[in-house]
């Protein structure tokens, strides 16, 4: 056959998300909660910039590892998590956070080589993982602890042995944060036994209650950790495709010259939207997580009141309710009867059964909707 | 944040939000909002709650005009005295003193524009203190308290995603 394609390729399924999508696009009377992005648009001082930088003309490649005054800009947003990198070394822009993700899996992994992910998580890191011809090693998280991973929990799955870990706090699809000492926990774990982490901090600026705590902050992890982080979701930048990557000089080295031949350099005209983001859009960014937070509180305490245990997610723009029982029927019956997508938990792996992930990213008077919607299925179920 | 601004700044956004939501929201309960609320109004802080309108997309006769005060203090008569002599007309929506060129910025509504004009020529113009009136009559109204008029963009993103 021509074309065909490989094997990897081949075995990997379409995402569980996929087939919710297309029962959505069927009916025009949905509430949907089961969008992945912010609702807010980027704050417009970045738009601008973005259409100042096109009417001027700036529409060229830009340095493989982005504008400098780009990652001068990243280097001094990010001291706020106690990540301390050098613009001119340790930073790489990318083409949104996905890039940097196939890149640093793309340019640590050996043929072979497993990859501890904690389930259930964001959806693109087991099928990333077998495209660069690792083997993916799940370790189930649980709402019994909160979805949070431990070293017992890596250590059961067998993840001693593991040359990588792909941590995501702030979760998706979960909400879950590690604090300071859960997170230190498991950085003695890959300490102990040599794993090298590729951290995708893309909520770190979603954090409700504390702040956000980077495992590559901890003893011993700088060196085998890569950062990765993005605007998609703080800024709400999603359409731009920017993100980027931050370690050691050498590692950010060992990636670039991926990224130098696979992508050349992320989208010149989101750079300076990005630059004008981080320049001035500070009150913008934290307005949205102030309206996040409240609806979060909000769609928490429905669930409560509706009987369904809801840990309280504490990052992102998601709860992970229990729905007692099938998710996916749950969530199929649920659009059939009320008009309401959520995601069932079970697409992000097998450990996120029986939950439903749903997103707030969704305006107040439709979240109310939705959730009224949601109580009157529960009940007559 | 303490309760009370976030309270304020809830409802900022939006004032019609009930008791029991604003308790998930904040996450605190019904009583505490109710007693946070009379606190806040009784206290000064919220002076009423209202209706952000566009009259311009109803088939009401509504006319607005920002006009310029320039005012001549004297021995009797301060900022104060002048401000709550004009505010008491109905017809002034606000009344603020400002910096700069002159010293009130009135905004007047009526039916029409000679219901402005007149209003400002037999009410305002001849008061003893003010020695000048420029009234600017408003054309279109492109966003008003925080709401953009123009901004309908439906949601095009994609109905469910990763
Ligand atoms: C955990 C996580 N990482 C990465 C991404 C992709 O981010 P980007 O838009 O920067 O490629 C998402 C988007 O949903 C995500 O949830």
């Amino acid at each position: 056959m021509t074309l065909k394609p490989n094997d990897r390729v081949a075995e990997t399924p379409e995402s569980g998300i996929r087939k919710f999508f297309e029962l959505a696009e069927e009916r025009d009377d949905v509430i949907s909660l089961g969008v992945g992005e912010p609702d807010f648009s980027a704050p417009w001082a970045a738009r601008t910039a973005a259409i100042d930088s096109l009417q001027a003309g700036k529409t060229s490649y830009t340095a493989n590892r982005g504008k400098l005054e780009l990652r001068e800009a990243i280097a001094e947003h990010v001291q706020r998590w106690d990540q301390e990198y050098d613009p001119e070394s340790e930073i790489l822009v990318t083409t949104g956070a996905s890039e940097a993700v196939d890149l640093a899996l793309r340019t640590f992994l050996e043929d072979g080589d497993t990859v501890a992910v904690h389930e259930p998580t964001y959806i693109s890191y087991e099928p990333g993982v077998r495209f660069a011809g690792g083997e993916p090693l799940a370790v189930p998280t649980s709402a019994d602890n909160d979805f949070l991973l431990t070293p017992e929990a890596m250590a059961d799955a067998g993840a001693a042995d593991a040359d990588a870990l792909i941590l995501c706090y702030p979760n998706n699809p979960t909400g879950a944060v590690m604090n300071a000492e859960e997170t230190a926990a498991v950085a003695e774990f890959c300490v102990e036994h040599d794993i090298d982490v590729i951290a995708d901090e893309i909520y770190a600026a979603l954090t409700y209650d504390g702040e956000h705590t980077s495992i590559a902050t901890l003893p011993g992890m700088r060196e085998r950790t890569i950062v990765i982080n993005g605007f998609s979701k703080a800024y709400a930048m999603t359409g731009l495709r920017l993100g980027y990557a931050m370690g050691p000089a050498d590692a950010i080295e060992a990636m670039n010259r991926v990224h130098q031949y696979t992508m050349l350099s992320a989208p010149t005209t989101a750079q300076y939207a990005a630059i004008e983001a981080l320049r001035s859009c500070e009150d913008s960014l934290r307005e949205m997580a102030t309206e996040f937070n409240r609806r979060r509180r909000f769609v928490i305490s429905r669930f409560e009141e509706m009987g369904l245990d809801c840990f309280t997610a504490k990052g992102a723009f998601y709860a992970f309710p229990a729905c007692g029982g099938d998710d996916e029927a749950f969530a199929e019956e649920l659009l059939e009867a009320e008009g309401v997508a959520v995601v069932p938990g079970s697409v992000f792996g097998p450990a996120g059964e029986g939950h439903l992930r749903i997103s707030y990213a969704t305006g107040m008077s439709e979240l109310k909707t939705a959730l009224q919607r949601i109580e009157s299925f529960v009940e007559t179920r | 944040m303490d309760a009370k601004r976030e309270l304020l700044s809830l409802l900022s956004t939006d004032a019609r939000e009930d008791v029991d939501d604003i308790a998930r929201q904040l996450d605190t309960d019904p009583d505490t909002v109710e007693r946070l609320l009379t606190e806040l109004e009784s206290e000064g802080p919220v002076r009423g709650y209202q209706a952000v309108i566009d009259w311009d997309s109803t088939d009401t006769n509504h006319v607005a005009a920002h006009v310029e005060l320039n005012v001549e203090l004297d021995r009797d008569t301060g900022y104060e005295e002048i401000a709550d002599r004009i505010a008491r007309f109905p017809a002034v929506e606000s009344l603020r003193l400002v910096s700069g060129d002159y010293d009130f910025a009135v905004k007047v509504t009526g039916d029409s524009m000679q219901d402005v004009s007149q209003f400002i020529s037999e009410q305002v113009a001849p008061l003893p203190a003010v020695t000048q009136t420029v009234t600017h009559f408003v054309m279109e109204t492109y966003k008003e308290a925080g709401i953009d008029f123009g901004d309908r963009d439906g949601d095009d993103r994609l109905s469910v995603s990763p």
